[in-house]
Formats: structure tokens, sequence, C-alpha cells
């Protein structure tokens, strides 16, 4: 395929990455200590009622799991990026499953700015980009709500600029 | 009923009355078994009759439709009105479907397909078989941007490209998995029961036939007579026994296209031909995204050319993928291909059952690039190219991580180079000029 040069198959291209906000990390462990840990406390209790070995078990492995997930939290949240090029955004993510999508402008169906109450509180937004195809699968957490905006009326502007049929 | 509206046939009524029908005889049957009385059961159904009658009458009352130049209005509704509209720019395919209840009255139903919705969106039923194939010419004459003074649209001249026989299909259908697995499940059952005297277990081989053979003869009925024609409306398709059904797909709504050869087809040299056309999702609309039930390989390159006439396989490298594939899938990493040219994506898997995908870049919405933990230590990505929703998803496993963000880099950048130069919408329309931005609506 052309000349093969020596690139990491999920680097940037040219720029480098507009990465999200570090405080979608604080927001994301919030809502493990909201939710994983009553899970966890939950799932410890109902096992008691079985036998006092796999209660120790369960326990074990919610608190393996929980400090897992929190230590990840924070690789997680800064392998997020995004590009915006000429004729299309790029958008990067993932630690252990690591994805690259490309969505041409022209292609964009809508864009939605979503933001939960917890987002909200921390000021933060997801964007995502909407497509005829159900895969395409292009979200942006963690954006400020100033900057979701603005990215979100880029991405239609330039939309509207190149929009082809399907 | 506004100015240039239409009814639908006036028998609409009748042939939907006969499914409410038909829904309380199968529900008052199956109260039956439970402690009411024959007399009970009888006065429902003997209730449902008038009841049905009425409702449809009304439903008809209430449904008229419109083509206008550039669109088709739909008003439906007897409680909840509901108007649609149409944009014509944007159908996908016109099809004339016929139950077999509405052939033995002449009517059939018209169904025009667009993108988005979870079914077809507008459907006509039922209108008369003549009214149905005027209605279907004019929507096309209008979809495809000619202008015409008359009421009447003429037929687009078509030419047959080919006809599916009997026997290949018969052929096909012995020549499946199910087939053949249903053969040996009914054999040894019967050897069974002969080396052991007993036969209580050919009552087994009885609900399982019941299983299989509606199966078997749905895939015979449904593709019956299947032909292949060419119009300057697009593929026009022609297929079924009971039901009939007759598609147009106008030209460039085909947006990705997967040669299928099963393994017991091999030694015939035969395949099957699907596609996504972004109409065509939702219940029931499987069977109108194949393209070519079973055929020669060169009569599948005959209709691939029709679909898409710049696609030439023979001129396509495909390339394989390392050996650390294997980790990841032993048995058929070595047939896992793909590769492009300036028109064409092209991607291969499959030991047994052999797939070719075949994707034209201009159709593009969305390209990724994914790597999991194992792919990543051996060095692999997968390329996945997003199309609208069908059968066909295109995608090439486990290629060298570099190659792999090659072909996406350059899968992006040829597919906005075809976007460039592809056909307008109105297929009979002269391009507009490249200055020009959007056509407005």
């Amino acid at each position: 395929m052309g000349s093969v040069g020596a690139m990491e198959p999920f680097d940037p291209p040219g720029e480098p990455w507009v990465r999200v906000s570090p405080r979608l990390a604080t927001v994301r462990r919030i809502g493990l200590l909201a939710f994983g840990v009553p899970a966890a406390a939950l799932a410890t209790a109902g096992m008691a009622f079985v036998a006092l070995w796999a209660a120790v078990v369960v326990a074990v492995l919610g608190v393996g799991l929980l400090g897992w997930s929190w230590a990840v939290v924070g690789r997680t949240v800064r392998s997020w990026g995004y590009a915006e090029r000429a004729e299309d955004l790029l958008v990067t993510s993932g630690v252990l499953r690591r994805q690259l999508v490309v969505v041409p402008y022209g292609r964009m169906q809508f864009v939605d700015v979503s933001a939960g109450p917890l987002d909200r509180r921390f000021g933060l937004a997801t964007v995502q980009l909407h497509t005829a195809a159900a895969a395409t699968d292009a979200a942006i957490p963690g954006l400020g709500p100033d900057e979701a905006a603005r990215l979100r009326d880029r991405l239609a502007a330039r939309g509207e600029a190149s929009a082809a049929g399907i | 009923m506004q100015e240039g509206f239409r009814r639908l046939h006036p028998l609409t009524p009748v042939l939907r009355g006969w499914k409410f029908f038909a829904a309380a005889v199968a529900l008052a049957v199956q109260q039956s078994f439970s402690d009411l009385g024959l007399g009970y059961v009888l006065l429902v159904i003997a209730a449902s009759i008038p009841v049905g009658i009425a409702y449809g009458y009304v439903s008809w009352r209430t449904t008229h439709f419109r083509i206008g130049p550039e669109d088709l209005r739909l008003e439906t509704g007897v409680l909840f009105k509901r108007s649609r509209r149409v944009r014509l720019d944007r159908l996908q395919a016109v099809d004339v479907v016929r139950p077999l209840v509405a052939r033995a009255l002449g009517l059939a139903e018209l169904r025009l397909e667009v993108a988005g919705g979870s079914s077809s969106e507008a459907p006509l039923a039922y209108l008369s078989e003549r009214a149905a194939h005027q209605l279907r010419a004019e929507l096309l004459a209008r979809a495809a941007g000619i202008e015409h003074d008359e009421e009447s649209a003429p037929e687009a001249p078509e030419r047959v490209l080919l006809t599916v026989p009997l026997s290949r299909l018969i052929e096909a259908q012995v020549r499946s998995s199910l087939f053949i697995g249903a053969v040996v499940v009914i054999a040894v059952i019967a050897v069974g029961s002969l080396l052991s005297g007993e036969f209580a277990p050919l009552g087994l081989a009885i609900p399982f036939a019941l299983v299989v053979v509606p199966g078997l003869f749905q895939g015979i009925a449904g593709q019956f007579d299947f032909t292949v024609a060419e119009s300057p409306d697009g593929l026009r398709l022609r297929r079924g026994l009971l039901e009939t059904r007759a598609q147009t797909v106008p030209p460039g709504r085909v947006q990705a296209v997967r040669l299928v050869e099963p393994w017991l087809w091999r030694s015939r040299g035969w395949c099957r031909i699907e596609a996504d056309v972004a109409g065509y999702v939702g219940e029931g609309q499987a069977q109108a995204s194949v393209l070519l039930p079973v055929g020669p390989r060169a009569d599948a390159l005959r209709v691939l050319a029709l679909v898409m006439p710049d696609a030439d396989l023979s001129t396509i490298n495909l390339a394989g993928v390392p050996p650390g594939a294997r980790w990841l899938d032993p048995f058929q990493w070595r047939c896992l291909g793909a590769g492009m040219d300036d028109r064409i994506f092209v991607a291969r898997r499959g030991r047994l059952r052999r797939e070719t995908d075949i994707f034209p870049h201009e159709k593009l919405q969305s390209v990724r690039l994914s790597q999991g933990v194992l792919q990543r230590r051996l060095g692999l990505a997968t390329l996945h190219l997003d199309t609208t929703p069908g059968p066909v998803l295109v995608s090439a496993a486990h290629r060298d991580e570099q190659e792999a963000r090659h072909m996406l880099d350059a899968a992006v950048e040829l597919a906005r180079r075809a976007r460039a130069t592809v056909r307008p919408d109105r297929w009979m329309r002269p391009p507009a000029p490249p200055a020009a931005p959007t056509e407005a609506p």
C-alpha cells in the first residue's frame, strides 16, 4: 500500500490529537463509587447468605475489579482524542481495545450534544456524530459545554457545505 | 378529499378485512380449547365480519395520495391522522408486491423504499395491477428527473439479462446445509428404528419435517422464476411463486455487494449475490436484498456489472494477512484477503463459505480501525468500512497494523475523490456542474 513509513497505526494525522478534559476522569470515578461500590457490596452481602467463602471470593473479585477500573480510568480518559481536518473528523479512543474512526463531514446526518446531571455539574458534554450507517461509532465525551457547542455548530456547517446523498 | 389526491383500490377494505377476519378466527380457535362454548366462538367470528369491513371502509376513505413533481404525499389514519411527504429524488427502490390473495383479485401493493425508518415507509396497498405499474412508471420518471406533460409516463423499456431455471433453484436447495442436515437426521432416525425394531422414533421425523420442508419450499417459492432485467431506471428484479415481487432499483442505489459461495455449491461454481440497498431494511425485506439467488460466476459478474459498472474484480490484487493472524483465526486466516483500486474496495473471507465484499468508495459512510489486546501483541488491526444497514458488513480482519492504517487513509482519500464525481440522485438529468454546491431540494 504505497510507501510504508514508520507510523504507529493510531497516530494522529499530522497535527496532534485534541485531548478531552481531565475532569472526565473525576466524573467517571464518582460514577464508579456511586454504582460500582454499592453493587459489589450488595453482591457480597447476597453471597454471605449462601456461604461465607463465596462472599469472600466475591468481595475479593469486586475489590479487584473496582481497583483495576479505578486505575485504568485515567488512561482511558487520556486515550480519547479528536482531530478536525478539512474534509473529515477523526476520533480515537480505548486502552485495551483501541479504535480510530474517520467520518467525512459530507456523510453526517445529525450531531448530538448530550450531558448527564453529573457531567453538567463538572461542566462536561458529549458530542456524537451520526451517519446513515448504524455502525458509525463517533462520540467524543468530556468536552467543555462551549467547546461542545462550537464543535457541533462547526460540524453541522461543514456537513451542510459538503453534503451528499447516501 | 383535496384536489389531485387519489384513493387506493375500492377492494382494499375486503383484503384488509380478510386479515382481520383471519385473526379473529385464529383467536377464536385458540380460545375454543379453553372453557368457552362453540356458540360463543361462532358469535365472535360473526361479529368480527361487520367490524372488520367497517374499519376497512373508514380506513380506505381516509387514505389518499398525490404525486407532485418533487414528492409523494400520503394521508392516512382514522383516529390519528398522518400526512407524509416522501422526496422522490431520495427514492431508493420501488417494489410491486402481490401477495397470493391480492393476485386472485387482480391487486398489487406498491412500496416506495427510502433510506431510514425500520420498514417500508410508504406502502400503497392496494392498487389495481394496471394502476400499480402505471404509478411505478410515473414515480420513476419523476424521480429520474424526466419532465412530461401528460398524466401517464411511458414504462421504461427493459432488456432481460438472465433468468434462474427452476432446476437450478431446486439443486441449490438440495446442496444446502439445511437439506443435507435434514437427510442425515432422518436417515439416523430410520436406521435406528429399523435396527431396534421399534417404529416409535419415526414419529420424531414428522415434527422435524414440518420445520425443514417449509424452509426448503420457501427457498424455492420465494425465488421462483427469478429474472434480472436492465432498464434505464436501473436494475429490475422479478421473483416469486405464490407471492410475487417486482423490484426496481435505480442506478447508484446499491451501497455494497457480497458474493457468497457456499462450499456445497463450489463444485458447480455457483454463487449468490446479496446487496445493501438503503430502503431494504426491516421485517420481510431480507429476501429483497438478494440480487441473484444462485447462478454461475459469469452470471454473477453480469449482475455486478449492472449495479456497479465501474467495478472490475479481475484487476484487483487481494493481499493476504501476516502469519500472526493464525493465532486469532487458525482455520481461516489463509483465506482472508483485501485490496482496492480507485473505484472499489474488495475483502474476502471464509474457507467453507467464501464471501467476497465489493464496496464502491463513493458509498463510504465512515471508516473504523480497531485493535484488541491480542491483535496489538501480534501487530494486527481490523478495518471496517461502514455502509447503510443491510446484510453486507464490509470489514478486513487481522491486517498488518501499518498496512491497515494506510488502507484507512487511502479509503478516506479515494472516497473523497469518488464523491466529487458521483452520479446525480436524479439519474436521467445531466450531472450538475462541479462548481455548484448541492442541488437544492
